[in-house]
């Protein structure tokens, strides 16, 4: 029956003229990775589909750059597949494995988040380890930031390629505000004071779950309890101060919590607006390409809280399945160099901080690096102050579940 | 080759559809063995029943679904009867194809861009209020959908309308219309009384299309619809990409629901026909002759164009907002004009709009092959097809998309047609094959018999009166099929993105993209875009035959 129809359907097709028939993609042997000339050289010709994120045209810019840069470098073409939201590539591979495709998937590479790793690498959906025998690797800053081996406490094993630093920063329109709140006890404060002003995304947005477990990580008894899975733990009794401190946030939230923006960068938007005076953000440049954009006004800054915001870090990786396997290798790689890291680093390009040990590059790439002028409103790494880690994904869960049931139904 | 058309036609509707919904049916139940789910159980339905809200979201999808339709329907036919036969009325008709080309998500940002705290019309007014803040007001995605129904009702007040006026046609609705005039009836009550009940069951299957689109539109909910909790679909769309893999089951048990609540109302309106024709029946025999319709004809001309005006005001609005430099609220214009990020995004479309163009042409192509074939083979037989072969065509547009895509994608995977550039037009055509029939058999069906007895007369064989007498008069409802088509097209969403694997960049996959940075400007860009690509499909249905016929004054107005 199937094969009946495929003729049928085949058939029409080449009846009404189509010719454009893509090709069926090609099995692609695991690159060896202890010989990287090997990797090199089986990359050479390969197409990379990269599913990324696609809302923010800087970054999809920053991407199209890398793209040509390793065409011209190793004859691999990058092609970015533009994503509302980065778990659609996650289902994609769960579909193509559904349907006994363990070759030639549709994903060769990921723009990755750490709950999303932490599913894929539980399910067995990624190809690795290969990270740390990719030349660049040897300059990524392991030591001083811990996050480019442990994504939300869990251990990349290899499995996935820091390519950036993000924290949370908030901003605030110096305009309105004379001087913003310093931690999560003070901005509910100044929130009491100034109701409506401010509010976050929609759990579990990305962005809305990351200012909960800020909040979680600022009120927490002992935080060493978030670094492990929250079974291991009387998780009702950790997570008390949040829902006590949330009690008394949301009645004097933007909408009395009624309605939420969809997502960090609607902050932009609602602030520009005269919507709210306190916004926040996982990229500390954002802030400044925003105003350059026209998208904010040129009073705002940014600022971090005293006791310090969460800090993470961005990863690609590569399914279990791609069908570009050493082209995503040769990719990730590239990405990882000092001259990528420096242009991400580029407020005028992007503004996403190097996961580089500026001890360990070249001497002229640490000038580079010195040499950058980070814009008006972005802090320095110096002024970034504390970072907190990010705990385990199972309290991110947790805490997006319990919220939904709370909050999630405000009618 | 001509007596295989309807069946390959059907088959390539209406396989698709079925093949995805047994690839949520399985899941639903426990089946998907790559997850480990190899036992038949109702697991997944107590999942389901647990989530939070859920009553309010099914309640959300059903209450904005009817509400919807009802107010579109019933704005619609008082509309015709109203004004049909006046001078509004065919000024009306000449506004309907533009508006109706353009996609939803378009006019939904459109709409959102107006009506939002911080919106133009607030802008209007906050001089006069003294509001230096945006009012802290919830006029977008209030929790009872009111915003969505209003995005949803200036969308399908024009495709009615148009599926109205092809049954006015066929139901010599004016002459009866005079009649009623001439015995004393109100414009309105006359036309109520003698005209529509004679064109309802012509427009019943629109109207469940329209009713089963609005309970399970995705794009336009998640720009306009509540989020606390969201319309059902909305949330079955998060549920199939939540990274927590076993929520795939549950997602799949909800798309059945989904399916369920529309088969639901779908009967619920029927209930309702039944009710509504035995009180018209009764309204109708009373003889009453409302002569004093006047406030009825106003009104509804003023809602109607507000409709209209929303949309084009709406698009206004993405306009000025693509080439905006920093807008300070309440300022009802930007400070500075700017066409930086235009000039950036020429080279990221570039390719989308090719991609767009390409798998539209060829959906197009195929469909008009496949549609004209069904027609002529119809008329050859001088037989139509039965009210059954009717529901077949409307299937795609009664099943809810969410319900059946993603079990599509799984099959294409097993047939190794995945991700090909022929799996995604053949899932455009799923969609654009209804629209394309229904805007060309009422043209095709209508014209006068007599033009092909007479050449069959004189000795020509039938291809031969296909091809030099039928086509040629049919130009431009054929030409405007392939526009209609052309359009469904442009908008697709899911189908391009899921059946894709996202290979295949169209406008409106990137404009879904970039809402999600919220950058208002690249919104502005992406849906005039996508507004834009329609309307010169349409363009082009008017201006060619302009062209062509132009030394022909019979042709020049249609036929």
């Amino acid at each position: 029956m199937a094969k009946t129809f495929t003729r049928l359907m085949v058939a029409t097709l080449l009846g009404a003229g189509v010719s454009l028939a893509s090709l069926v993609a090609r099995a692609d042997p695991a690159p060896d990775m202890n010989n990287w000339d090997a990797v090199v050289k089986q990359a050479n010709g390969q197409t990379v589909y990269w599913y990324a994120w696609g809302g923010e045209p800087r970054i999809n810019d920053y991407i199209a750059w890398a793209g040509g840069q390793v065409q011209e470098r190793y004859g691999v073409t990058v092609k970015q597949v533009k994503l509302a939201d980065t778990a659609n590539a996650v289902s994609k591979v769960v579909s193509e494995k559904a349907a006994g495709k363990t070759d030639g998937g549709a994903v060769d590479m990921i723009w990755i988040n750490g709950e999303n790793f932490a599913a894929m690498k539980r399910n067995d959906l990624l190809f690795g380890p290969w990270v740390e025998q990719t030349p660049n690797f040897k300059y990524v800053d392991v030591t001083g930031k811990p996050t480019t081996v442990n994504d939300f406490t869990v251990p990349t094993d290899g499995l996935e390629a820091p390519w950036g630093m993000a924290q949370l920063s908030f901003f605030y329109d110096t305009a309105r505000v004379k001087t913003p709140p310093q931690s999560a006890k003070e901005l509910l404060a100044w929130l009491q004071n100034h109701p409506g002003r401010f509010t976050y995304p929609q759990p579990p947005d990305y962005m809305g779950s990351s200012f909960l477990k800020q909040v979680l990580s600022e009120l927490v008894a002992d935080p060493a309890v978030l670094q492990k899975p929250a079974d291991q733990a009387d998780a009702q009794k950790v997570l008390a101060p949040l829902w006590t401190y949330l009690a008394k946030l949301q009645p004097v939230l933007w909408r009395e919590g009624k309605a939420y923006p969809a997502n960090g960068a609607a902050l932009r938007a609602m602030m520009a607006d005269n919507e709210i005076d306190i916004g926040f953000s996982f990229s500390a440049a954002e802030v400044s390409a925003a105003i350059a954009n026209f998208e904010l006004p040129d009073t705002v800054r940014s600022f971090v809280f005293k006791g310090g915001t969460l800090g993470n870090t961005n990863f690609v990786a590569i399914p279990f399945n791609a069908s570009a396997k050493a082209g995503a290798v040769v990719l990730a790689d590239f990405l990882m160099s000092p001259q990528a890291q420096l242009r991400k680093q580029n407020p005028e390009i992007w503004g996403s901080f190097t996961v580089l040990d500026m001890d360990k590059i070249p001497a002229a790439d640490r000038k580079a690096f010195d040499a950058l002028d980070l814009g008006v409103a972005t802090l320095s790494p110096a002024e970034m102050g504390n970072v907190l880690p990010e705990p385990h994904p199972s309290w991110m869960e947790l805490v997006e579940s319990e919220w939904q049931k709370r909050y999630g139904v405000a009618q | 080759m001509l007596r295989f058309a309807p069946v390959l036609t059907v088959i390539l509707m209406v396989g698709p559809v079925l093949a995805g919904l047994s690839g949520t049916l399985l899941p639903a139940f426990g089946y998907l063995p790559a997850l480990g789910g190899g036992e038949w159980s109702l697991a997944a339905w107590r999942e389901l029943a647990a989530q939070p809200g859920l009553v309010i979201s099914l309640r959300l999808s059903a209450v904005t679904g009817l509400l919807a339709t009802l107010i579109s329907f019933v704005v619609v036919m008082l509309f015709c009867a109203a004004w049909q036969g006046t001078r509004v009325f065919s000024a009306i008709q000449r506004v309907l194809s533009p508006i109706l080309s353009i996609p939803h998500a378009a006019a939904a940002f459109g709409l959102a861009f107006l009506i939002a705290p911080a919106g133009w019309i607030v802008r209007l007014f906050a001089p006069l209020a003294g509001w230096d803040q945006p009012p802290d007001i919830v006029t977008l995605q209030d929790g009872g959908g009111l915003a969505l129904v209003a995005g949803l009702v200036i969308k399908e007040i024009p495709f009615l309308f148009l599926m109205t006026l092809g049954a006015l046609q066929q139901a010599n609705a004016g002459q009866s219309q005079q009649v009623a005039l001439s015995l004393g009836y109100g414009r309105v009550a006359g036309w109520l009384k003698t005209v529509l009940p004679r064109i309802y069951p012509q427009i019943r299957l629109p109207l469940f299309a329209v009713l089963a689109y609005s309970a399970s539109v995705v794009d336009v909910a998640m720009i306009l619809g509540p989020t606390t909790p969201a319309p059902l679909a909305v949330r079955i769309l998060h549920w199939l990409s939540d990274p927590d893999l076993s929520m795939r089951f549950m997602a799949s048990a909800a798309s059945l629901l989904q399916l369920a609540l529309v088969g639901g109302q779908i009967m619920l309106w029927m209930a309702g026909e039944k009710i509504a024709g035995s009180c018209g029946r009764r309204w109708a025999e009373g003889g009453g002759r409302y002569r004093r319709d006047g406030v009825v004809r106003l009104t509804v001309a003023v809602v109607s164009i507000l409709a209209a005006g929303l949309i084009l005001a709406g698009i206004a609005a993405l306009a000025v907002w693509s080439i905006a430099g920093f807008w300070r609220y309440p300022d009802l214009l930007p400070g500075q004009f700017t066409l930086k990020l235009w000039l950036r995004e020429v080279a990221a479309f570039a390719g989308s709009l090719g991609n767009s163009v390409l798998i539209g042409g060829a959906a197009i192509m195929i469909g008009i092959v496949l549609v004209i074939a069904c027609l002529e083979r119809e008329g050859r037989q001088l037989a139509q097809p039965g009210r059954g072969a009717m529901w077949l065509i409307y299937l795609p547009l009664l099943m809810p998309q969410i319900s059946f895509m993603f079990g599509l994608q799984v099959f294409f995977g097993y047939l190794g047609l995945e991700r090909t550039f022929i799996s995604v037009v053949m899932a455009h055509l799923v969609f654009v094959l209804p629209y394309m029939f229904l805007s060309l058999a009422d043209p095709f069906r209508s014209l006068d018999e007599r033009y092909r007895h007479t050449s069959l007369c004189l000795g020509a064989h039938p291809n031969r009166v296909f091809w030099q007498v039928i086509l040629p008069l049919l130009t431009r409802p054929v030409l405007t099929a392939l526009a209609v088509g052309f359009a469904v097209s442009i908008g697709q969403y899911l189908p391009t993105l899921l059946i894709g694997a996202g290979r295949f960049a169209t406008i409106t996959t990137d404009a879904v993209a970039l809402a999600a940075g919220n950058d208002r400007r690249m919104i502005g860009i992406y849906g005039l875009l996508q507004a834009l690509l329609p309307f010169a499909g349409f363009g082009l249905a008017m201006l060619v035959p302009a062209i062509c016929f132009r030394k022909r004054r019979g042709m020049r107005d249609g036929l």
